[in-house]
């Protein structure tokens, strides 16, 4: 055995020694092609890197102990996962309303981590420094392993349960997916120092303790094994993650001074993008979780309030300020998870999975929770749902939503000034008008129009006549256009959506858990 | 710029993994708050918080490898300063 | 500004375009203080479409029927905006000879009337 590096046979490395030679001293500059040729969109962000040997994973994780902790992981997940199996874990949740939330997370959240596998694998190739390279790689990897996990794990709901059949298709076309599909696009279309902001930094760091924390913890609480062990395995990759954002963004912050506003534009944008993605996070928390853990508010003042506000304390060092529009979340997180789940009510025959009332115990929670809000805005619409429903004559809304250009999401948000009034902004660009539900989201399309002008905007794409079957056809007598969308969406109408009450889930739930239909419980049947 | 105290948090698993390293953390840092959430135990420090190997292991009477925390950690905030004895997540370093 | 990331197409896609909509344009129209109705709607209309007909056949059949301020509509109350401005539309004039053309956004207050039980829902 060649013991060059260390001199002396046998001596253990220390750990900062052991991480310079598995990074550093594994990379090389290449002679048979200048590095810029072969690193070539390095130089079009205006970014500066004079020294790529500055950086350094504080975690100084080497591939070797990476595999083997990584597949530790995985043999506690698996075993959890045969045990769920073997048990009939989907018996034991609170309530089959629950499944819900697995069903948002697994058509918007699941083909998310595939694309941030994609854009590892692309970044790790564009970065000639092999610190930030390894690292990269490794998120890569991890990246494949949550889909993959996430898709196993779901299988067994999807045994049972309707509307997780096919996540892949409906991320690509189901009108709210968009949302977070064209966040993803947006960043692995953007250049190599933007994505690993806008994922390592603003997503993984800012924002996905709120997926991941008051998410997964809801689900141990709701009696959810399977998810708590996926969610946690992936979050544990997680806390890697964040501080590949932190490190990222101090090193790019200290190579160079004209890096700062270049960096505080990119967190100015991708603080906005991530936080009109987590709308549907505040959702599930507020209206979605049978047993709840903490409300949307709540959550976004732990850990955006107080953990971000301490990240930017720290970073205001380097000349870095919070990002624009944070001071709007906070004032929103009274409203946001009403306004969407109102959405959703609204537009849940064209979804692909179910929404219900808050049950009176539920809203007195959520009037306890919003003691500003809920009692004066949105009490009165539920109750008014409620009147409609106890008639049959249950609301859904016909119409198709405007949405904005940005964020993609229907304009269901309100004035800060007035929550009665649909907040709307617009814009001229090159003789076409564009919509905006918000100041971020319009400030985002004007620094770069010339990308959002081609959004897949599912409203309009549906009335240009896009969101057809192949072997469909719209000039055929009779043709059924709603119900051809919902062919090409994959959705079934009325197994995978509408209402939890009166659902095949219902019913089916009702007959595993030995309930009669008015829920009580009764004896099992006899064995 | 604003008027938060900087804390710094960890959040580990809930499982006998943990165990240990929960009450080295409360051993080593008196400051830090102790929330048991479903399934997650995250323990919040201002401004500073540190593991120590030695800790853990006076506790589980055998060695231990700090980088097996990775296998059970959810998330956390802070800088990071990893070495073979001991982690340490700081603002304002 | 233009952007600091991937050399930019010098002819972007502009999908949204009046002419993908096989000739015909939309049109937005939202109802203030009626949040029940989760957003302003995205109507396609004929550019020859007059505003009346806007109202009276595709309105009277779109998520604003099934509020349950819409029977009790006095539209002679009625203030519009277009693009946020006050506007008085000419019911009998064409939308695209009153300014309305392609994804115009009209917005609808009813003073009278502010939603469920005067929530503005």
């Amino acid at each position: 055995m060649n013991n060059t590096h260390t001199g002396q046979a046998g001596k253990k490395l220390s750990l900062k020694e052991k991480y310079a030679l598995m990074t550093r001293g594994l990379g090389w500059d290449t002679s048979y092609e200048p590095m810029d040729k072969v690193f070539d969109q390095l130089g079009l962000e205006g970014i500066r890197i004079h020294d790529w040997d500055k950086w350094e994973d504080p975690f100084r994780l080497t591939m070797d102990a990476y595999w083997k902790y990584q597949a530790e992981k995985e043999r506690k997940l698996y075993a959890v996962l045969d045990a769920f199996q073997q048990n009939n874990g989907h018996l034991n949740i609170s309530d089959a309303r629950y499944v819900n939330t697995l069903k948002l997370f697994f058509t918007g959240i699941t083909p998310a981590e595939y694309n941030a596998h994609r854009l590892f694998a692309m970044l790790g190739r564009q970065f000639p420094g092999p610190g930030a390279a390894i690292a990269c790689q490794m998120q890569a990897v991890d990246e494949l392993r949550h889909v993959q996990t996430q898709i196993h794990s779901i299988s067994q709901y999807n045994k049972y349960f309707n509307g997780l059949h096919d996540h892949s298709v409906m991320n690509d076309r189901l009108w709210y997916l968009s949302v977070p599909k064209s966040f993803f696009e947006d960043a692995i279309s953007s250049g190599p120092f933007e994505q690993i902001i806008a994922i390592s930094f603003a997503l993984e760091y800012l924002l996905t303790n709120l997926v991941f924390m008051p998410f997964m913890s809801g689900a141990a609480y709701n009696g959810d094994m399977a998810t708590v062990t996926f969610g946690f395995s992936s979050q544990s990759d997680e806390a890697r993650h964040m501080t590949l954002g932190l490190e990222c963004i101090k090193f790019v912050l200290e190579q160079d001074p004209g890096n700062v506003e270049i960096i505080q534009r990119y967190l100015d944008k991708w603080f906005w993008r991530g936080y009109k993605v987590l709308g549907l996070v505040s959702m599930m928390l507020d209206y979605m979780l049978p047993r709840k853990v903490m409300s949307w508010k709540e959550a976004w003042e732990i850990y955006f309030v107080q953990n971000g506000g301490s990240l930017f304390n720290d970073l205001s060092r380097y000349g870095l300020r919070m990002p624009r529009h944070w001071e709007q979340s906070v004032a929103e997180a009274e409203h946001l998870s009403h306004q969407t789940w109102n959405s959703f009510y609204n537009f849940s025959d064209a979804a692909a999975f179910h929404v219900w009332l808050p049950s009176d115990e539920d809203m007195a929670w959520l009037s306890e929770k919003y003691p500003n809000t809920f009692d004066q805005h949105y009490r009165p619409r539920i109750e008014h749902y409620r009147r409609l429903q106890a008639e049959g004559k249950r609301y859904y809304n016909p119409s198709l939503p405007m949405l904005c250009q940005t964020c993609q999401i229907p304009l269901i948000f309100t004035e800060g000034d007035d929550p009665t009034r649909t907040s709307h902004r617009e814009t001229e660009h090159e003789g076409e008008k564009y919509h905006f539900c918000s100041d971020g989201c319009q400030e985002v399309f004007e620094q770069q129009p010339d990308k959002y002008v081609s959004a897949w905007l599912p409203a309009h794409q549906i009335l240009q006549g896009n969101c057809f079957a192949p072997d469909a056809d719209p000039q055929a007598a009779g043709f059924q256009a709603e119900a051809e969308v919902m062919r090409y969406f994959h959705v079934n109408p009325g197994q995978d959506n509408m209402d939890y009450e009166g659902s095949q889930d219902e019913a089916n739930w009702r007959l595993w858990k030995g309930l009669s239909p008015d829920g009580a419980s009764k004896a099992p049947p006899a064995a | 710029m604003n008027p938060i105290q900087s804390t710094v948090f960890m959040a580990l698993q809930t499982n006998d993994d943990t165990r240990p390293i929960i009450e080295a953390l409360q051993r080593d840092n008196p400051a830090a708050v102790v929330h048991r959430l479903p399934a997650m135990v995250k323990i919040d420090a201002p401004g500073r918080l540190v593991l120590r190997r030695s800790t853990v292991e006076e506790i589980l009477g055998t060695a231990w490898d700090l980088q097996a925390i990775n296998l059970n950690l959810i998330s956390l905030s802070g800088n990071v300063d990893e070495t073979e004895d001991e982690m340490v997540l700081h603002w304002n370093r | 500004m233009q952007t600091n990331s991937q050399a930019p197409s010098s002819h972007p896609l502009v999908r949204d375009r009046v002419d993908n909509f096989h000739g015909q344009q939309l049109i937005y129209v939202g109802w203030d203080h009626h949040t029940m109705i989760c957003a302003p709607i995205a109507l396609l209309v004929p550019p020859g479409l007059s505003f009346g007909e806007l109202v009276d056949s595709l309105l009277a059949h779109s998520a604003f029927a099934l509020h349950p301020d819409w029977p009790r509509i006095n539209w002679a109350e009625v203030e519009w905006f277009a693009s946020d401005q006050p506007v008085t539309p000419r019911r009998d004039t064409a939308l695209k000879d009153q300014g309305f053309g392609h994804k115009t956004f009209l917005r609808m207050r009813t003073p009278a009337l502010r939603g469920i039980a005067g929530s503005g829902s």
